[in-house]
């Protein structure tokens, strides 16, 4: 299934007003690092299906949220909780540190 | 799988380790390719042969990838946290608890980009602190940016950022620059370049974003601020071999030291890459360490069956 899409448009209703935590990878096709940690996000999407939503929001099509976020480089994730952004990750990095993220939002 | 006996284990997936994988599952060698994370990669490598107008590092790791697709060999997104030998049999032990076996190892370990160390780098990453300017360019359109490092990497990107930003300020630690002439020549020309040396930076400062940086010139000593909503630092990489200290002679960087044939201090150990002790990396030579190292390794397992 993987990682879902959100735009500008849907971002408050599928992610601020989500009832669980939602990861939201800020992406773009002209960035190498977000290409490599796709898989990755997918994968994630399935494992923590029902647990966590994980959305992807392209940023050249989307450019109000990246900027009410303050987001000045990719790929950047963002865990949202409640309707607030509680963890910020910038950067490929490693599954691990992700898992590691997503399981202490969830407590 | 940790009965397993593999020919090789290959640590690490960048151009080097993906090259030995190459070799080695075309030697119809039993290998095994470990990769921690995802790949980083260059922007832009315009000298690798066979890409007119260059090539991104993505793409060109996504080819050998493809390429890989045709032949047998196995992978894990396993990150290596020790080496051990048991008289001839390497044990290669994972984060993960996992212990696997082989006959020899290649070590592709690559590096890491290095950091300034300066007040405000860590805090403002990603917040106007970049290590890539093709992902974070289009963030500062219209303004003003610092691209600290002299080597082909800063000179390229701070040609490729002028694309979008208002102005790039060049700041490198010394007079003059390690890239190659013609990235000199190009940022000479480039009127929305400004050349700051031999300076460095001393704190990069903000509120919630980057809004200045504080430089010093290392001639006349002076301090200076500059405006600046981005800044881009490429000043090189640094080793990730501290797990092997003690195992295997490293240089005083940390950089692991090898022959001509990429054998390090110990047998059926060998090592190729950017985490190799040399004087330049480029890409071409992780490739072609990669090959040397994988028919060097195979070279050794067949001794070992003698």
């Amino acid at each position: 299934m993987g990682a879902c899409k959100v735009t500008d448009q849907d971002f408050e209703k599928e992610v601020l007003q989500s009832p669980i935590p939602v990861l939201v990878d800020f992406w773009a096709a002209w960035c190498g690092p977000c290409r490599a940690i796709a898989p990755v996000i997918d994968e994630l999407a399935e494992e923590y299906a029902g647990r966590v939503k994980v959305c992807k929001l392209n940023v050249d099509e989307n450019p109000l949220t990246p900027g009410k976020y303050g987001i000045r480089a990719i790929p950047t994730l963002i865990i949202f909780k409640n309707g607030q952004p509680v963890e910020t990750i910038v950067g490929a990095v490693s599954k691990a540190t992700l898992v590691n993220a997503l399981n202490k939002v969830l407590g | 799988m940790s009965e397993e006996l593999f020919d090789l284990i290959i640590v690490g997936a960048g151009p080097a380790g993906l090259t030995a994988c190459l070799y080695a599952s075309r030697s119809l060698l039993k290998t095994l390719l470990l990769e921690k994370g995802p790949i980083g990669g260059q922007d832009l490598i315009e000298n690798y042969p066979g890409f007119p107008g260059g090539i991104s590092g993505y793409e060109l790791i996504e080819r050998i990838q493809k390429q890989l697709e045709d032949y047998e060999y196995q992978f894990l997104q396993e990150e290596v946290i020790d080496l051990q030998e048991v008289e001839e049999v390497k044990e290669v032990h994972l984060s993960s608890g996992k212990v696997l076996k082989a006959k020899a190892v290649i070590l592709a370990l690559g590096a890491k980009l290095r950091k300034l160390g300066v007040p405000g780098e860590r805090e403002f990453t990603g917040r106007g602190v970049s290590y890539c300017a093709i992902c974070d360019g289009p963030f500062f359109k219209g303004e003003e940016v610092a691209v600290i490092g002299g080597g082909n990497t800063a000179l390229q990107e701070a040609i490729y950022l002028t694309k979008y930003v208002k102005k790039v300020y060049l700041i490198h630690r010394r007079e003059t620059f390690r890239a190659t002439s013609i990235l000199q020549e190009r940022v000479k020309k480039n009127p929305q370049i400004e050349i700051i040396v031999p300076s460095v930076i001393e704190e990069i400062k903000g509120s919630d974003k980057v809004e200045k940086i504080v430089y010093r010139n290392l001639k006349s000593n002076e301090k200076r601020e500059l405006e600046v909503a981005g800044v881009f630092i490429f000043i090189g990489h640094e080793p990730e071999t501290g797990w092997l200290k003690g195992k295997l002679e490293m240089d005083e960087s940390g950089f692991i030291i090898v022959d001509r044939e990429m054998r390090t201090s110990r047998p059926g150990i060998f090592a190729c890459g950017d985490c190799v002790s040399k004087k330049f990396r480029q890409i071409i030579n992780a490739c072609g360490e990669g090959a040397v190292a994988a028919l060097n390794a195979e070279e050794y397992i067949k001794n070992l069956e003698k």
